[in-house]
């Protein structure tokens, strides 16, 4: 289990995560929501040890999986944990072969059989990875990149797959299908971490959701709940509804920032 | 066209042992994204050594010591200091391994002084002839060793898991610590690789027809970045082409001087310059330097 306890991370100063807490249980799928600026990505950056890179600091609290910390463990010592993040935008290695963008993935272990089964699963989960193996991963179309990026690291066999706004840039079929296989990866036992600006698929396929708001957790709950609250109706689902404007109900003790008129 | 032939070949050993320096120049770009400055030294360090320890340990274990000496100490650079300035600028990464090229010269010429070290290859100065066509035996070893190595080279980066996790990082290394790649250590052996091959490069520089080890083995060494950069600079396959056209053109220029005589004398050490400049004009990113591919 992942578990967040009121965590804070700042660029040079500015805050960007402001005492986030959270839990991550295992086997199941939570949804983070939030829109740009909110703290997804460096809620995950923290969790995945990249914060370094990006001259990021934790500043107090504390994330943890399984009961051991991972705040200043570098991304390598954290796949080796069995946390894997799918970065935003896929950043799959456009000059690498499909097949070699796998065998990226599976640079965190030396278990050979465990990579073997592992391919084997990210080849069933995606047949179009199989047929174009020898293909470079920069010639595929948006939606294999995606595929592409999730296999890449299933690769490391990981208990918990983070997944870094997966819908982006794609066409509502294809995040419909990345909805499905994120759904089939939960039910062959992964647990994971979605972060998404598409509230449909993640909470059509969550069973937990938390919603952020610069920096802060604003709403959390059951994903079903969540998803018919008039806030998340509102300013994630696209359903404008009067009344939430004449009377805005206050959820979990907090208003959402309003920067819609 | 003996004379032709000649030039041809002593350009191709030339550009054999140019391209082994520049693969280690390109593998170090790739892997830490610094331009290193190094190599020049390196390879004279590794030059040193060999002929220091020649005479009590023998021609093959002090080649060996050589090798091993020049990698441990790109390996140190590496830890020392170029892993701690992780992050630092590509500029004054560049000017520091300037400033540690400068240091570890400077130090390499006050031991060797005036001298020029002898290296008793066990091939000594013999030649070997195809008619009329001449090239020095350790030229021409050097161009079967080159060939070797550069195929070993070639073979593992396309093949190994070494050479997957080197250029996944080379081509977003955030997404490939993500993936557990350990980017520390792919950095050091990028290092170490670079070290070895500048102390086999070394090892046939420094043979005939070159008298031996002198502080100006350096300057030839120098020659081995215009090869890498009209290449391009991330390119293996490009250091091994650009160490082969410098290598012949140079060897050309020099051969073919008195019929280029108008250009002035000593055509032949300017004219790897003269190359790279023609080269970046015509293409900026160098012969094989990265055309970004995506489709999207």
């Amino acid at each position: 289990m992942l578990s967040i306890d009121s965590l804070h991370v700042s660029y040079g100063g500015v805050q960007a995560v402001r005492g986030i807490s959270m839990e991550i249980p295992d086997g199941k799928v939570v949804a983070v929501l939030g829109s740009n600026g909110a703290g997804k990505t460096t809620l995950l950056r923290a969790i995945s040890g990249t914060l370094k890179l990006h001259r990021g600091r934790v500043e107090s609290g504390s994330v943890s999986f399984d009961g051991a910390e991972l705040t200043g463990r570098d991304p390598a010592e954290t796949v080796r944990m069995g946390l894997v993040q799918v970065p935003e935008g896929r950043r799959i290695f456009g000059r690498l072969t499909v097949e070699e963008n796998l065998r990226a993935g599976g640079m965190g272990s030396k278990d050979k059989t465990a990579k073997a089964k592992a391919q084997q699963r990210v080849f069933e989960l995606f047949p179009v990875l199989q047929e174009r193996s020898a293909q470079r991963g920069g010639l595929l179309s948006g939606g294999e990149q995606q595929m592409l990026a999730i296999g890449r690291a299933l690769m490391a066999s990981p208990k918990l797959l983070l997944l870094d706004e997966p819908s982006l840039g794609l066409a509502p079929r294809i995040i419909g299908q990345i909805g499905e296989v994120i759904a089939e990866i939960n039910r062959q036992g992964t647990s994971v971490l979605l972060v998404e600006q598409n509230a449909t698929m993640a909470l059509g396929v969550a069973d937990l959701a938390y919603v952020l708001d610069v920096g802060e957790v604003s709403l959390s709950g059951d994903a079903r709940e969540l998803a018919r609250t008039d806030e998340v109706q509102r300013l994630y689902l696209g359903h404008d509804s009067e009344e939430a404007h004449a009377a805005p109900r206050v959820a979990s003790g907090r208003t959402l920032t309003r920067w819609t008129s | 066209m003996t004379q032709f032939l000649s030039l041809l070949l002593n350009g191709v050993s030339l550009g054999a042992i140019y391209a082994l320096i520049a693969l280690g120049f390109v593998i170090i770009f790739k892997a830490s994204e610094v331009v290193s400055f190094t190599q020049g030294s390196l390879l004279l360090l590794g030059a040193y050594t060999i002929a220091r320890l020649s005479h009590p340990l023998g021609f093959w274990l002090a080649a060996l010591a050589g090798i091993v000496v020049t990698a441990l100490a790109a390996l140190l650079v590496e830890r020392l200091i170029i892993n701690r300035l992780r992050g630092a600028p590509v500029i004054s990464l560049a000017i520091v391994t300037i400033g540690v090229d400068i240091i570890l010269l400077t130090e390499l010429i006050r031991r060797i002084g005036s001298d020029i070290l002898n290296v008793p290859h066990p091939w000594g100065g013999r030649s070997f002839r195809i008619g009329d066509v001449g090239i020095s035996q350790n030229r021409l070893i050097a161009i079967l060793v080159a060939g070797v190595l550069i195929a070993i080279f070639f073979a593992a980066f396309k093949y190994s898991s070494w050479g997957v996790a080197m250029r996944a990082s080379a081509e977003d290394g955030e997404t490939a610590a993500l993936m557990g790649i350990r980017l520390g250590r792919v950095s050091a052996l990028a290092w170490v690789v670079a070290g070895a091959l500048a102390a086999v490069a070394a090892l046939f520089l420094v043979g005939a027809p070159t008298p031996g080890v002198s502080p100006s083995v350096y300057s030839v060494s120098l020659r081995a970045f215009p090869a890498a950069i009209l290449g391009g600079l991330d390119s293996t396959g490009g250091a091994l082409v650009g160490g082969l056209l410098i290598g012949i053109t140079e060897s050309l220029a020099a051969g073919y001087q008195d019929q280029l005589l108008f250009l002035g004398r000593g055509f032949g050490d300017v004219v790897p310059y003269v190359v790279m400049i023609i080269v970046l004009l015509v293409r900026p990113s160098g012969l094989f330097g990265t055309k970004e591919l995506t489709r999207v």
